[in-house]
């Protein structure tokens, strides 16, 4: 009797991956002047400093229809030193825009967490505003193995 | 929306206390980039507008794109100092809106 050793199962396995990889008609992926023009729109065209951002997103996404995303921003979250907004983007999806969330004190801590589709290994950029109109940015890249957005 | 939204919010708290709320509200979140057996275009239906009040005050919200997976997700925090009571505000591209409430309660 012939098993399956586990090295075999995972060749398998990738095989299979590969060919739904390659039969995906992929829609366009949004040019990096649109990510651009996303984030501007967002700032508009106010410098972004980088950090006080951590973004928790897993290196490697297996199915790209649903990839866990959490934001934290570093702010104490007061009536006058707040984040109001944070934009996340993606520059490797059919077009640029996930989210925005509005924040104001009440949210008591800069935090947003949700599931979001990625067509392809990309980088996820975050930018948050405070209410006196600072900017804040920071991107994380991720590997898709299987796209997500569709067709 | 037939089904119900379905939330984690705490019963109790203590004043100034920040907690965690999630959210999920069952949708097929179509992209209107998919196409149908026939190649013709499937039209997007997505949720764009998420909103929680505490109390009739703005806590947090979202502007939601396609890119957001089906039954969307979303988890954010929200200081209480109050007893009072948390609406949840969904709102679908064809106007459709959905809400609901939940009563937290401050000792």
């Amino acid at each position: 009797m012939q098993t399956i050793t586990r090295r075999q199962a995972l060749a398998l396995g990738s095989g299979a991956i590969a060919v739904i990889t390659i039969g995906d008609i992929s829609p366009s992926f949004a040019t990096p002047a649109e990510t651009d023009a996303e984030i501007a729109k967002f700032t508009g065209g106010k410098a972004m400093d980088k950090g006080k951002i951590s973004i928790d997103l897993s290196e490697i996404a297996e199915n790209g229809n649903t990839v866990p995303l959490s934001v934290v921003v570093e702010s104490p979250m007061t009536a006058d030193n707040y984040i109001s907004d944070i934009l996340v983007v993606a520059d490797g999806n059919p077009r640029p825009g996930v989210a925005t969330f509005h924040l104001t004190p009440l949210s008591g801590k800069a935090t947003a967490a949700t599931r979001i589709r990625l067509q392809t290994t990309q980088n996820i950029i975050v930018v948050a505003k405070t209410n006196d109109g600072k900017f804040f940015t920071d991107r994380k890249q991720v590997k898709v193995t299987i796209g997500g957005c569709g067709g | 929306m037939a089904e119900k939204p379905r939330l984690k919010v705490p019963k109790e708290a203590k004043k100034g206390e920040i907690i965690e709320l999630k959210t999920l509200l069952s949708h097929v979140m179509e992209t209107g980039l998919r196409k149908d057996a026939a190649g013709n275009i499937i039209p997007r239906k997505i949720i764009n507008k998420f909103t929680c009040e505490f109390n009739g005050k703005p806590v947090f919200s979202a502007d939601i794109e396609p890119a957001v997976a089906a039954n969307p997700y979303i988890q954010f925090n929200a200081k209480v100092d109050e007893s009072g009571t948390f609406k949840f505000t969904w709102v679908e591209d064809d106007g459709t809106v959905t809400t609901t409430e939940e009563k937290i309660t401050v000792v």
